[in-house]
């Protein structure tokens, strides 16, 4: 960059469109994004911070406690792991956004667990096609939940309450007599769930990749704004921040190459993590759904098809709740009476609650549910590490979960008295 | 977005907008009765009356957010059903809320462009931001920044923000339900002056407002409801103050022309700038 006096808004002729009003306070590059990020986090502007501040904490509870903790393969394993609950996650960020919930997650994973174990193993259909069959039951069924949420009014809890009861009989229904199905361990599900791991050499083109593209859409972004005389982030920032991501994810995957290296499932729930992230962040639908979370009146009012945004996020919500029940199945090479039963429900809807989006809509990210469920799975791979029974587990989760609650709630309040709602 | 009807209006002399015998009841409550109602292009329309008169369930019905229970809307010679603030948004009808219809968790962007966003695949956040401050510009909004959520905003500045969001998109009429009310006193002078542009800009504007001294500002016609029923419908320069006060309430011997006496005889509408019913007289406001 050769003018920085853009970058700054140092001279007044040049000072940017959004940055004349004399109140403002000016801050320049890197020190400066840093001092922002500082004042917005006092502010309660606390978005990822606090869950990944805890993810450290974890790690250096677990670590201290059992050397295994943070070793290649633990680590590795525990990104597999968290998988498919995270799936799960990430179709509840959408509903949670919206103000809604979804309580028969659990329920509708178990249930397509049972339909592509079916499918796929006893009518010796095509793997994919079960999967496609099973993800579109789940569709359907969010398709349900959307119609008698916008029919009838009946509120989200009690439709998804009673779903989670009906839909674990129909789970039991479709298992039949046996109630427990084996997948094939050389069929592509299992593998992929369980044995394709990225080589090394690619994880470190996926890093550079990321962390170019990072710069790039940023520094293509900052142009365009300088030419509508906005004010953008430098160029030093921009390469700040993509040099950080290029070394901090390196060290990750190097770390990790040193065991089994990344799964390839991991990488898909990556991907959809930031697709979801896109589509929330950078579409009308994304404004649309956080509008509706904020104030539904105010939304209709707008223009928006309130009720079409309600249906696309319980579709997508039942709908990726049924591809996280597929990946479980195929992570465990089977399906059986208490798939998507036990704490998988609750895990969930922690998860996107610990990585900060909050239950009462209209503030949150797609990225809550990647780092939530990072949460919760260190925490349980840790107490397993230490020989500690699910019993710890379930006391351990909940009381993190409360604290990220709590977390939420001293926010909001230092959020209203520092006037950012 | 919008999908306009045929031609541009002549301004002031076709009627834009007609409404005939709109009733409106909430269970046992006729919010309104029998309405009439004529608006053109080019012509600013002030629709005043006691609080609780009906006014904005008027604008409700006129901008899709209820269903009149009787009667027709005539748009630009059409007849149309006004079923959703969707419709109105496409037939060009636009409105500013009294109770402004924000979202708090956006931040002021997002809330003007809410719904027709440019580029909805990919947002064009860059000219949706420098169209904001040009809007926002216009209407000496003093705003620091765009990038904060409304919940930060003051009551005026919301306000701002509200009216901006109606002009996006070139609207035919622009429905304004006290606009002033909690603006200072250069932000009103603004929006009088907008209300002004848009007239001199062939838009119809159907104002609502407690404030006598606005009405006279910028209005053409005013229009006058009483207890949910049309009460007289006055050229603006043919009417005096005691004459449009007595239709909004009811009487020559009301309570504003009691006061006036007891305060020292001066004719009413000389002495009292706002009309019963008024809530936040202008200026009062620290101008934000
Ligand atoms: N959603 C509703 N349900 C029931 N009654 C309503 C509703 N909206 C308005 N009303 C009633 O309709 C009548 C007219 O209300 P409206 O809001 O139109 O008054 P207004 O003329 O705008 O008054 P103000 O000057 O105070 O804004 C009132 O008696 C009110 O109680
Ligand atoms: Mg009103």
């Amino acid at each position: 960059m050769t003018d920085t006096d853009t970058d700054t808004g140092t001279t007044a002729a040049a000072v940017a469109t959004d940055l004349q009003d004399e109140r403002l306070r000016r801050r320049t590059g890197v020190k400066g994004a840093l001092a922002g990020g500082l004042d917005r986090i006092r502010g309660g502007d606390l978005g990822l911070v606090p869950v990944i501040l805890g993810l450290v904490v974890i790690a250096i509870v677990f670590q201290s406690l059992n050397q295994n903790f943070l070793s290649s393969a633990n680590l590795g394993n525990l990104l597999m792991e968290s998988v498919p609950v995270g799936m799960i996650s990430l179709g509840l960020v959408c509903v949670l956004l919206t103000g809604q919930i979804d309580l028969s997650v659990g329920s509708v994973s178990g249930l397509s667990s049972a339909i592509t174990a079916v499918l796929f193993v006893n009518q010796g259909m095509s793997p994919w096609l079960a999967v496609a069959a099973a993800v579109a039951g789940g569709a359907i069924i969010g398709l349900v939940y959307s119609q008698v949420f916008i029919r009838f009014g009946v509120p989200s809890f009690v439709i998804t309450l009673a779903g989670l009861l009906a839909f674990m009989g129909v789970q039991l229904k479709v298992l039949g007599k046996d109630g427990s199905i084996n997948l094939p361990f050389d069929s592509g599900l299992v593998r992929f769930a369980q044995l394709d791991f990225v080589p090394g050499w690619l994880s470190y083109v996926f890093v550079v990749a990321i962390a170019a593209g990072l710069f790039g859409t940023g520094w293509l972004g900052a142009r365009e704004r300088r030419l509508a005389k906005l004010s953008a982030t430098s160029t030093a920032v921009l390469a700040a921040r993509s040099v950080a991501v290029l070394i901090g994810f390196g060290a990750v995957v190097w770390y990790l190459d040193r065991g089994r290296g990344i799964g390839w499932m991991f990488v898909l729930f990556v991907v959809l993590a930031l697709l979801l992230n896109y589509a929330l962040t950078r579409t009308g639908w994304g404004k649309s759904v956080y509008a509706v979370g904020g104030n539904v009146e105010a939304a209709r009012r707008a223009g928006i098809n309130v009720n079409a945004i309600y249906t696309s996020v319980f579709v997508l919500g039942t709908s990726l709740a049924a591809a996280g029940g597929v990946l479980a199945a195929a992570r465990l090479a089977a399906a059986n009476q208490s798939s998507g039963g036990g704490d998988v429900n609750l895990n969930a809807i922690a998860a996107v609650v610990i990585g900060g989006t909050s239950l009462f809509g209209g503030r949150g990210s797609a990225f809550s549910a990647l780092l939530g469920i990072l949460v919760i799975q260190s925490i349980s791979s840790g107490l397993t590490l230490l020989n500690l029974d699910s019993a710890y587990r379930f006391t351990v989760t909940g009381v993190v979960l409360l604290l990220a609650v709590m977390l939420d709630s001293v926010a909001r309040k230092s959020r209203a008295s520092h006037g950012r709602a | 977005m919008r999908q306009p009807a045929a031609e541009a209006p002549e301004a002031g002399t076709r009627g834009v907008l007609s409404l005939r015998g709109i009733s409106k009841t909430f269970g046992a409550v006729a919010a309104l009765a029998d309405i009439d109602l004529d608006v053109s292009a080019g012509e600013v329309l002030a629709l005043v009356g006691d609080n609780g008169a009906g006014k904005s369930t008027l604008v409700k019905v006129l901008s899709g957010v209820h269903a009149p229970t009787a009667g027709t809307i005539t748009f630009q010679d059409e007849q149309v059903t006004i079923s959703s603030p969707a419709v109105a948004q496409r037939l060009g009808i636009a409105t500013v809320y009294q109770d402004l219809a924000l979202c708090e968790n956006l931040n002021v962007i997002e809330n003007l462009f809410l719904g027709q966003e440019i580029r909805p695949t990919r947002l064009n956040s860059v000219a949706m931001e420098v169209r904001s401050w040009e809007l926002l510009r216009q209407l000496s909004a003093k705003l620091p920044t765009l990038r904060i959520p409304i919940a930060s905003l003051s009551g005026g500045q919301r306000q701002t923000v509200a009216i901006a969001r109606s002009l996006l998109g070139d609207p035919k009429v622009v429905v304004l339900d006290e606009p002033t009310a909690a603006l200072g006193v250069a932000q009103t002078a603004e929006v009088l002056n907008l209300v002004e542009r848009l007239r001199d800009n062939g838009h119809a504007v159907i104002m609502i407002s407690h404030s006598m001294p606005d009405v006279r500002a910028v209005a053409d016609t005013v229009a006058v409801l009483r207890l949910g029923r049309n009460n007289g419908v006055f050229p603006v320069r043919d009417v005096s103050n005691e004459d449009i006060i007595a239709a909004i309430t009811g009487a020559t011997d009301n309570v504003v022309t009691r006061r006036a006496e007891r305060s020292g005889g001066a004719a009413p509408g000389t002495k009292s700038d706002t009309v019963p019913g008024g809530d936040t007289p202008p200026g009062e406001d620290d101008p934000s």
